[in-house]
């Protein structure tokens, strides 16, 4: 064989290899979407979203306690992690820019980032959970900051870093004082990439159960009160999938369904932000 | 001191790190007058135009020597460098509007100082933007994002947002490398305008348009002040041979 004939041969096996396990990825991809459409839609009504759950065998419970617990872990959470996060991006980009410990926070962000979300939840658990005797939300909520913190902070130093540094100067030479150069310029200049970062980190979150398990638990009744165990929307679709009657499993449906829809736009509306901002 | 003389610039040595990149400056700056500094790329007029507002204080490890004495005070060690900003204003090689609208960034400044008043605010950007060449085609639209107009437009809004704080100073790096011709024949011409009411120093790599803009000249040659003097004579009976060979393309 001609050593042409050769590459020609294995160019034309890679490339079949190749398409063929893109198509494999995708199909799963499609079966999975397309199984949860399907079954999570059916599951789908208004009652979902105001009544509280029904006792196993009552039937036609709703899983409004899980949907405000989400919302209000998910919200906690983004409230303590997206500012940490931003401050943090911003001391690495900013103040600390070149620094030896601008650098070791950047490095340690990105290993953070890395560990699984179980280690965090078992990490909570025993400096939270233990230490206060009880679950509770607040203790899912700082479970999920950590996990959004690495993700905010990486997005906020890449989006200040895109910021020439010409236009702080131009602040700084008619006399502005480096947090007003921040506030009212760069952070104005970064705001959509900021803002996707924002996006994204919640996106990340959003549908993490391992995290929960061990923090906020679950709460069979509806609860507002962030001190005491809370039910949320992962966690009781875990709950209700591993469950043995048939109006769980459709719940469980349909609180897949949800909150997959939920992440899906998120991390949609974020691209199509960025793409419409940085196509030129 | 001469009073004519805004600036005195005394054995002025500056540092980036432990290199030396100028050496041994000595210059007087004539009020209301138009300075050019030219030489080759990396000879050291951006350093020494950053000198004047402290610009080089934003980074570590930047040193100064000598004197830069400005109304009977030494620039180089003042306390407020806030102060001597909005007396002494800079504007960039290619423009920087700052994201926000044409009225804001004009006001940026003004806010700076701690002005609030609406009417006050409203008159100064409007002067500030007469000032500038502006006014008539951006009056429509002040409150419109600065992004939206051209690159030659920018660079005046620029202009128009450093006189604002009506600065005894102007310094312009290369202010119209980034500009089409058309764009820097209106910053040329504006800039004649402007020495009426304040004191340019602009660097730029281009001997045409010193020879046309400026009433001094100075050449810097490898972190040297080589030879300065007026405009005219400086370009038609330069004293050093250095110069000479420079303006005249033989090196550069
Ligand atoms: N931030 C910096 N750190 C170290 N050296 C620099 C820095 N900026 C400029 N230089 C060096 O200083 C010299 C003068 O640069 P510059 O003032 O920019 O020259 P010019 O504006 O005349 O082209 C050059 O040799 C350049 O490489
Ligand atoms: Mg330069």
């Amino acid at each position: 064989m001609t050593n042409l004939k050769k590459r020609k041969i294995t160019n034309i096996f890679f490339l079949t290899i190749s398409t063929l396990t893109a198509f494999l990825g995708l199909f799963w991809l499609v079966m999975i979407l397309g199984d949860l459409f399907i079954q999570g839609a059916s599951s789908i009504n208004w009652k979902l979203f105001v009544d509280d759950f029904a006792p196993p065998g009552f039937g036609d419970g709703g899983l409004r306690p899980a949907f405000v617990g989400q919302l209000i872990i998910v919200s906690t959470a983004f409230i303590i992690g997206i500012p940490i996060g931003l401050l943090g991006g911003t001391f690495i980009a900013e103040y600390g820019r070149n620094s030896k410990t601008a650098k070791l926070i950047s490095t340690l962000s990105d290993l953070a980032g890395s560990i699984p979300s179980i280690v965090v939840g078992t990490f909570i658990y025993a400096v939270i959970v233990r230490t206060t005797g009880h679950f509770s939300a607040f203790s899912g909520s700082l479970a999920l900051a950590l996990i959004m913190i690495p993700v905010m902070l990486k997005t906020t130093e890449n989006m200040l870093n895109l910021v020439p540094w010409q236009l702080r100067e131009a602040a700084f030479a008619l006399g502005a004082p480096y947090y007003k150069v921040i506030f009212q310029i760069v952070y104005k200049s970064a705001s959509v990439g900021l803002l996707t970062g924002a996006v994204l980190s919640v996106a990340r979150i959003a549908g993490e159960t391992a995290p929960l398990l061990f923090t906020s638990l679950n709460n069979t009744f509806f609860s507002l009160n962030i001190t005491k165990p809370m039910a949320s929307l992962t966690v009781t679709i875990y709950r209700y999938a591993m469950g043995p009657y048939n109006d769980w499993h459709k719940l469980a449906w349909a609180g897949s369904f949800v909150i997959t829809v939920f992440i899906l736009l998120a991390t949609l509306i974020s691209r199509f932000i960025v793409n419409r901002r940085y196509k030129n | 001191m001469n009073d004519k003389h805004i600036l005195k610039v005394e054995h002025l040595n500056f540092y980036y790190s432990s290199k030396q990149v100028l050496f041994d400056i000595n210059m007087n700056i004539e009020k209301n007058m138009t300075t050019a500094l030219i030489g080759p790329s990396g000879c050291g007029k951006t350093t020494f135009l950053r000198c004047f507002n402290r610009m080089h204080d934003l980074y570590k490890n930047n040193r100064y020597e000598g004197k830069i004495i400005y109304n009977g005070e030494n620039i180089l060690t003042m306390r407020d460098s806030i102060n001597l900003r909005s007396k002494i204003g800079m504007v960039f090689q290619s423009p920087t509007p700052f994201p926000m609208s044409v009225f804001d960034n004009v006001a940026y400044g003004l806010r700076l100082n701690g002005i609030k008043n609406k009417a006050e605010l409203t008159d100064r950007v409007e002067n500030a933007l007469m000032k500038a060449a502006l006014w008539d085609e951006v009056k429509d639209r002040l409150n419109t994002t600065a992004s939206g107009l051209s690159g030659g437009q920018q660079q005046r809004l620029v202009i128009a947002r450093a006189l604002a704080v009506e600065p005894d100073i102007l310094l312009f790096d290369e202010p119209t490398s980034a500009l089409d011709p058309i764009a820097t024949a209106k910053i040329e011409e504006l800039m004649v305008e402007l020495k009426k009411i304040t004191t340019i120093i602009v660097v730029t790599h281009n001997m045409q348009q010193a020879a046309r803009i400026s009433d001094f000249t100075a050449f810097f040659y490898l972190g040297k002040l080589v030879e300065m003097g007026k405009t005219d004579e400086f370009f038609t009976r330069p004293k050093n041979r250095q110069t000479e060979n420079y303006i005249s393309g033989r090196f550069g």
